[in-house]
């Protein structure tokens, strides 16, 4: 009997364990092939950029100053980099306004989804989900096929005399945020479907009971309650359009950079690595800053119901 | 058809809500359709044809790209799913203990660093292992995939998990089944759906990857979307739409499985 809390512990720590040993085979892949590299890369950051790439093994804050700062080859003065600078403000800008395009458009479409029969819900529900696992590169490709000079939009209207010549669509911010939106608008609805459907139709009712208008039940009854569906979106679609890389690429062209051009392009023909890496820090910073806010908003959102 | 008041309808959002869904299909449906276009250019249709297609079959670079892919996502999902499984168990049903939420973190974190930082990162760690141990195989572009599959694996694996209570399990270790015998005649049946699930969503976000696969891939080591890249940005033809149609026709084989696999636990 007195041994008894003895060999419970005992059994639990034995437990204990196993789970470690089970998961270890995970841990240890993302450790080697995810986290690590990641931690060299902050490394990476403070050294002096190699004549072809890579990097000396010197102590440098030039990556770091890179950032924002460029530096004279001249008189080695240091003055704002103004190409980094309107790339991150492109970056944040047009990430922002995929952000807010996908709401607009997700918001209404994914309630039409939650407010179907049970019946075609779901088959609504999966021509969401088809897009959403088809290739981001494809689906940008297919962007591309539009709106290119010999693409469906210009080549339909050059055959009906609209035009004499094509538009330029691609290669502009228009043509990146046409795609990241396009790309991007199932992560919107997916999550806002997720709370929509849970929403309680009875305090709708209510509302109208009390004589409220449709859009003031909008704001003032839904709205609120699939908050958390609305930052989840937010959330999911702001950090890959933050650091899209294949979109702004393609649509985008050498011109219109976005910050994960600005990184490849300093491990490509700009051969400075420890910018680069200072680059993707800050870009990994600003991704950890957005994701606490969404923990702070879920975690206050969840208090307040629970 | 009269049109009576429904406290669920919102003015205006049927009509965004078509309008989106005819936006999402409209640029994947002129993809396909020209995939079959007899001529070259998008401003004609010149009568259908296959001959893309052919042209796709016949190039080799394609079918060597096609072929790398699936050995990459094979490898990868197999291996991400055995590993996700494995810590989905270790980390469900059990009172919170030291190190869990350190679990979690690590598991999620691929999900949560933008790709390109991910793929910079391994640029830069395996040019260095390259150099020490000389070998340059696909071995790196397979470990890079498996590592940011666990988390999706992970994913359904867990959420099946949950759902599962411990007493059928308890049930056969009373009556004597040994441990390996629970997981194997009671956990893993019931688990199966979530572990297929956890397969097929790590095996197509394999196939579909596209960022860090170009930074890590060595020359020669091209996947399908690394090489639909390459094309896309030096010219385009409709071969490419014609092997977009096929990836995308392999695409919604797999999403179709996996909805029904889905709703058969429902």
């Amino acid at each position: 009997m007195t041994d008894m809390p003895g060999t419970i512990e005992a059994e639990k720590s034995r437990d204990i364990r196993k789970r470690w040993l089970l998961s270890l085979p995970a841990l240890l892949i993302i450790l080697l092939a995810s986290t690590g590299p990641l931690l060299i890369v902050l490394v990476y950051s403070f050294l002096t950029p190699g004549p072809y790439g890579d990097v000396q093994w010197l102590p440098s804050l030039e990556g770091w100053i890179g950032v924002v700062m460029e530096k004279d080859i001249f008189d080695g003065t240091f003055s704002l980099a103004d190409a980094h600078v309107s790339i991150f403000m492109r970056s944040v800008m047009l990430s922002l306004a995929t952000t807010v395009l996908t709401l607009l458009v997700g918001f209404p479409t994914a309630y039409f989804i939650a407010t179907r029969p049970e019946k075609t819900r779901e088959l609504w529900l999966f021509l969401i989900t088809i897009p959403f696992w088809t290739n981001l590169l494809i689906r940008t490709f297919a962007i591309l096929e539009i709106i290119r000079n010999e693409g469906l939009i210009n080549g339909l209207m050059l055959k009906f005399g609209l035009i004499s010549k094509p538009v330029q669509m691609l290669f502009t911010d228009g043509a990146i945020l046409t795609g990241m939106v396009y790309v991007y608008l199932p992560l919107m609805v997916l999550p806002l479907y997720a709370s929509m459907e849970k929403l309680d139709f009875r305090l709708v009712e209510a509302a109208y009971d009390l004589y409220a208008t449709p859009f003031r039940v909008l704001r003032k009854i839904i709205f609120p309650l699939v908050k958390p569906g609305v930052i989840a979106g937010s959330i999911l679609v702001f950090i890959p359009a933050l650091g899209a890389y294949v979109t702004p690429s393609i649509l985008g062209g050498g011109k219109n950079m976005m910050l994960g051009n600005l990184i490849e392009l300093q491990f490509g023909q700009g051969r400075n690595w420890p910018l680069g890496a200072a680059l993707s820090i800050t870009l990994m910073l600003i991704v950890m800053a957005a994701l606490l806010v969404y923990v702070r908003n879920a975690g206050s959102q969840g208090s307040r119901h629970g | 058809m009269a049109k009576t008041f429904s406290i669920r309808r919102q003015r205006g959002f049927t009509t965004i809500a078509m309008a989106c869904f005819f936006a999402l299909y409209l640029p994947i449906a002129v993809l396909v359709f020209y995939s079959f276009n007899a001529g070259e250019s998008l401003a004609s249709f010149d009568g259908i044809s296959l001959r893309w297609f052919t042209k796709a079959f016949q190039n080799q670079q394609v079918i060597d790209a096609s072929i790398r892919s699936l050995q990459i996502a094979s490898f990868a999902a197999v291996v991400a799913t055995i590993a996700a499984t494995m810590a989905a168990l270790a980390t469900t049903r059990t009172e919170p203990y030291r190190g869990l939420t350190l679990k979690y973190a690590f598991i999620n974190q691929p999900l949560m660093i933008p790709e390109i930082v991910t793929a910079v990162a391994l640029l830069i760690f395996f040019a260095r292992v390259k150099i020490w141990t000389g070998y340059s195989g696909l071995g790196y572009l397979i470990a890079a995939h498996t590592a940011f599959c666990i988390p999706f694996a992970y994913l359904p694996i867990r959420a099946r998990l949950e759902n599962m209570d411990l007493t059928l399990e308890k049930a056969a270790a009373d009556l004597y089944a040994t441990p390996w015998n629970t997981f194997r005649y009671v956990t893993l049946p019931l688990l199966w759906p979530g572990i297929l699930a956890g397969f097929m969503l790590a095996f197509v976000i394999s196939l579909d990857d596209v960022v860090i696969t170009e930074f890590v891939k060595s020359a020669g080591q091209d996947t399908l979307p690394t090489y639909m890249l390459g094309q896309i940005r030096r010219s385009i033809t409709p071969e490419m739409n014609a092997i977009s149609t096929l990836f995308l026709l392999l695409s919604v084989c797999v999403v179709t499985v996996f909805f029904i696999v889905n709703r058969k636990r429902v």
